[in-house]
């Protein structure tokens, strides 16, 4: 068997252009342009039926795409099968071979390509995920932890340019998907192989990655380092599936090189212009509930935005933090995380509250929430919807 | 049925201690185990027995009584070991032609029909359609076909592939056709049942860890759908070794395809020479056994893993 390509000693960068995938009734993939450089950890996250395992499985060469062309390190490997790409992935259901040992699992890629000390390879793979130990057993014999390593190793070690992960982590429990998810970090650091993470877990996607690209129907919504996405987000989708956000439309009343202002429930908010993406007409803004303030008393500060009068609907206690409710008339229902520093809630239902928030803390987005909130169940914040501008 | 020995990955069930349930369960067994010991275990006694026996001193023709006469094996072995080798040799061609038309065929309705289970169901009944029909009936109608007249011989005789003069029927080929032909369900069946139960996730992980379409085959497929090879391959040697239907003059046979089948029948009903008959019964017997520890052998390793 001829070997297709040479074990990489460093990871490549990973090119789409233009990648659209056409299934039959519906478009999986629309239009889609990434670029991957060399060894980075990229996440690519969304919910399920967003298209980023069709857009891993035609990056490893088990669908073709309908158009556009797939670079691997330069060349183009839109035309070759998966047995000819350097690349290697690991598997949501893991998909090692039952009827093969351990080892004899993770040295079949090298022996595949005629590696001929496989043997020592394959040990030094399992070394590195801690299962030496078990190189003797058959898949089955095995926990749900212990094999999603094995897959990992099985992929690994061929030191392929371009690993890609499709949710590995996704059927392990908490404490175990939190390990893993340090070892796979770990990992990445120690071979330095370009890492392409699917998962739609976005707490995964923003402890794992370097970037992080939110994709939704077929699309990249946003792209950047976790951070940036967290505190910037351009889009009401990527707004609510990263985390939680208030958001709330209004009409422009004023714009400036530094400053938007618009009007909502009544009051004047204004958001930083370099932090906007809209400047005129009908503008939806955000704030993180965690940078969200409470007041008993109507506040005087300056370089805040005031909403208030509401009224505390809901207050729930989760440990670090207690979750506020504030249905304020004219606004909707706004979440407020408040860290509980020296003691648990302070402030009980019922009570009227105003709220307040740096303007450098506020986001203007570039489409406008719609009333009722895309709201994925597999969005990471169960319990409270997404808060948009809805009259009470 | 066999197969799904393989199939089970559960530890060996703990010691049932010999509780109130154990007698229930002893009590739901002796219905199997009376009828095994009055249909297979008595006859086979008497088989046994039979076989042994030498003709009565005094006796008429076809007269025999109860000895301890060996001499019977060695005399079968000597006059019909021929047709012991060419009963050998049938069904392990007529086994190995089952399985290369058999595995294509349960591996297009297991794997490639997956996604239409309409057409999976249809092709699965026309794969036990023949059933519907008497067994001897069907191996009669493929005698017509291959006769001397007809359309299958003119056709093949036209072209030149075969001489004038030529025959189907009677010769080695014809037999082994029909042998794999009667046969053919059994193959396809257990093979389809392991191969319905393939993760084709399998053989995408085989792919992208650079196993090309061949390599995947051998490597993932063939072993993964080992059992059913094997209890299909069961399946059909065995009923094919001891077959006197497709190898008889009256169906696809001729004067030199008798198996040992045929020899065992015309002893036993034309000849009535009973010792000889049950004494080539019994080697016919050891015979299968043998592949048959074979593939216990297998299971039994294959569970202990």
């Amino acid at each position: 068997m001829a070997a297709p390509s040479k074990p990489a000693e460093s990871g490549a960068d990973l090119e789409l252009v233009g990648i659209t995938k056409q299934f039959p009734g519906y478009r999986a993939i629309e239009e889609l342009d990434l670029s991957i450089p060399a060894g980075s950890f990229f996440a690519l996250l969304g919910p399920s039926g967003c298209g980023k395992t069709t857009t891993l499985r035609l990056i490893a060469g088990l669908e073709e795409p309908t158009s556009g062309r797939i670079l691997i390190g330069g060349s183009d490997v839109t035309g070759q099968k998966p047995h000819e790409r350097p690349v290697n992935t690991v598997f949501q259901s893991y998909a090692l071979f039952p009827h093969m040992t351990i080892l004899e699992n993770v040295s079949f890629g090298l022996k595949r390509r005629g590696v001929s000390d496989y043997k020592v390879k394959a040990i030094e793979a399992l070394k590195l995920v801690e299962l030496d130990h078990l190189a003797g057993r058959k898949p089955s014999q095995l926990s749900g932890g212990q094999q999603q390593r094995v897959a990992l190793a099985r992929a690994v070690v061929n030191r392929p340019a371009l690993l890609l992960l499709d949710e590995p982590l996704g059927a392990l429990d908490l404490k175990l998907r939190r390990q893993m998810q340090l070892e796979l970090k770990t990992i990445q650091t120690e071979v330095g192989l370009t890492f392409l993470h699917v998962t739609h877990d976005q707490e995964e996607a923003m402890t794992m990655a370097d970037t992080v690209a939110v994709m939704n129907r077929g699309r990249i919504e946003q792209l950047g380092a976790p951070q940036e996405l967290y505190e910037l987000p351009r889009t009401a989708f990527v707004a609510n599936f990263l985390g939680q956000s208030n958001l709330f439309t209004g009409e422009v009343l004023e714009a400036t090189d530094a400053l938007i202002a618009l009007e909502v429930g009544g009051r004047r908010v204004v958001v930083p212009a370099a932090r906007a993406a809209r400047r005129s007409g009908q503008v939806t803004i955000g704030v993180r509930p965690e940078k969200l303030l409470l007041h008993l008393e109507e506040p005087s500060l300056d370089g805040v935005n005031t909403l208030g009068p509401g009224r505390v609907v809901d207050v729930s206690f989760s440990g670090v933090s207690t979750q506020y409710l504030v249905a304020v008339p004219g606004v909707g229902q706004i979440i407020v995380f408040s860290q509980n520093l020296v003691h648990g809630a302070v402030i009980n239902r019922g009570a009227t509250v105003w709220l307040t928030w740096s303007i450098e803390h506020g986001f203007g987005l570039e489409d406008i929430a719609e009333t009722r909130p895309h709201f994925d169940d597999e969005a990471s914040a169960p319990g409270l919807p997404g808060v948009v501008a809805e009259a009470v | 049925m066999a197969f799904t020995a393989f199939a089970s990955d559960t530890a060996l069930a703990p010691q049932q201690e010999p509780t109130k349930r154990g007698r229930v369960a002893l009590l739901l067994l002796l219905p199997g185990l009376a009828y095994l010991a009055v249909f297979f275990l008595a006859p086979l006694i008497s088989l046994i027995l039979t076989s042994l026996q030498r003709p009565a001193e005094f006796g008429d023709f076809g007269q025999y009584e109860y000895a301890f006469n060996v001499d019977n094996y060695a005399d079968v072995f000597g006059a019909y070991g021929g047709h012991i080798v060419r009963s050998i040799a049938y069904s392990s061609a007529a086994t190995v032609a089952a399985l290369l038309l058999g595995y294509p065929l349960a591996y297009f309705i297991a794997v490639t029909l997956r996604r239409w289970p309409v057409w999976q169901g249809l092709a699965l009944t026309l794969v036990i359609a023949p059933f519907f029909i008497s067994f001897l009936l069907r191996t009669l109608a493929w005698k017509q076909i291959l006769s001397d007249e007809g359309p299958v011989l003119g056709f093949l005789q036209l072209v030149q592939v075969l001489p004038d003069g030529a025959r189907l029927t009677g010769t080695d080929f014809s037999v082994i056709f029909g042998l794999t032909y009667n046969f053919l369900p059994f193959m396809v069946l257990p093979i389809y049942a392991s191969l319905a139960s393939l993760d084709l996730r399998l053989l995408e992980a085989s792919r992208d860890l650079y196993a090309n379409a061949w390599s995947s085959f051998w490597r993932v497929t063939v072993p993964l759908s080992l059992p059913g090879i094997i209890s299909g391959s069961l399946l059909v040697l065995i009923p094919a070794a001891g077959d006197y239907v497709n190898a008889s003059l009256d169906f696809l046979g001729g004067t030199g395809t008798a198996m040992v089948g045929n020899v065992i029948e015309t002893l036993f009903i034309e000849t009535g020479n009973y010792p000889e008959a049950s004494a080539l019964s019994v080697i016919l017997m050891a015979l299968i056994l043998v592949p048959v520890a074979f593939y216990v052998l297998f299971t039994r390793t294959e569970d202990l893993i």
